[in-house]
């Protein structure tokens, strides 16, 4: 294998070209960033502030704090992973406005181990799908997510809703890879604890 | 490998980042543990269902406006 790898074998980033030309001051270069990003930004601010005004506010806070900030991008990480970094920011502040008499923050809700140790041990029978209509599924799957405390919403949202990956999910919150493994972990335990009330088998003579 | 371990060991499993021993030590476990092969059946099915569906639809004119809303603040400065 060749030590020294030839120059145009490392794949760049698209956004690497659209973020330099934004820098400076291509306002289209930007707008297309814009374009590639808004949704999801919206996305993963109403996943965890579970509020549709308060997430377009912040994905129209994000952008523009991103805008402002420009220069700051030093490209270490990849330009989605440090716009969902600001959103999520913004989400947990806004969270934290609201709810002025409890503090939210990626670390308060997630010392308590309630929920994350398994005890329904039924399987998911007949398949869930064949249970639920797309719409009834929906709501459930809302429910069940907002019911989790918002730091491990966050981190399953970022990861197993958005597809981040582990070290990308670490950068956008500002954890250790081991802390997101073990919150994602326990959030997607106390998800299927939670939607197992749903979906577990039925014991004979209990109705659906 | 107890229940314990496996559960420790569950999400490296799911996100098929455990070496192929720690793999087989999970299979036999699971093997022999109905509870342990339930939780790990569910789990993934949890991460499956969520993968699968578009939670919060952004409709065209939601798409619109917000896209709107953020470049005429961006460009207002």
């Amino acid at each position: 294998m060749p030590a020294i790898q030839s120059p145009g074998t490392e794949e760049i980033h698209p956004d690497v070209a659209l973020v330099a030309r934004a820098k400076d001051g291509d306002t289209a270069a930007f707008e297309q960033l814009v374009r590639q990003y808004e949704r999801q930004i919206f996305r993963v601010a109403l996943h965890i502030t579970q509020n549709r005004e308060d997430a377009e506010d912040i994905t129209q806070d994000a952008f523009l704090k991103a805008y402002e900030k420009l220069d700051q991008f030093q490209g270490n990480s990849k330009f989605s992973t440090w716009l969902v970094r600001i959103a999520v920011n913004e989400s947990l502040m806004r969270l934290r406005k609201r709810k002025t008499s409890k503090t939210v923050s990626m670390d308060e809700d997630v010392q308590t181990e309630e929920g994350s140790i398994p005890r329904d041990f039924a399987e998911w029978r007949p398949n869930p799908e064949q249970l639920y209509n797309q719409s009834e599924m929906g709501d459930i799957l809302r429910k069940t997510i907002q019911g989790l405390p918002p730091g491990f919403r966050t981190v399953f949202t970022l990861r197993d809703i958005e597809n981040l990956s582990t070290e990308e999910t670490a950068e956008a919150l500002g954890l250790s890879v081991p802390a997101v493994k073990s919150r994602l972990l326990r959030a997607r335990l106390q998800l299927r604890e939670r939607l197992s009330r749903y979906f577990r088998q039925k014991k004979e003579g209990q109705s659906a | 490998m107890n229940c314990t371990d496996l559960l420790s060991q569950l999400g490296d499993y799911l996100d098929g980042q455990l070496s192929e021993e720690l793999r087989a030590e999970v299979r036999s476990h699971t093997a022999g543990c109905e509870h342990c092969r339930v939780v790990l059946n569910t789990t993934h099915q949890t991460i499956e269902i969520y993968k699968g569906q578009e939670l919060y639809e952004v409709s065209p004119e939601l798409r619109e406006r917000l896209h709107n809303a953020i470049m005429a603040k961006c460009l207002k400065k």
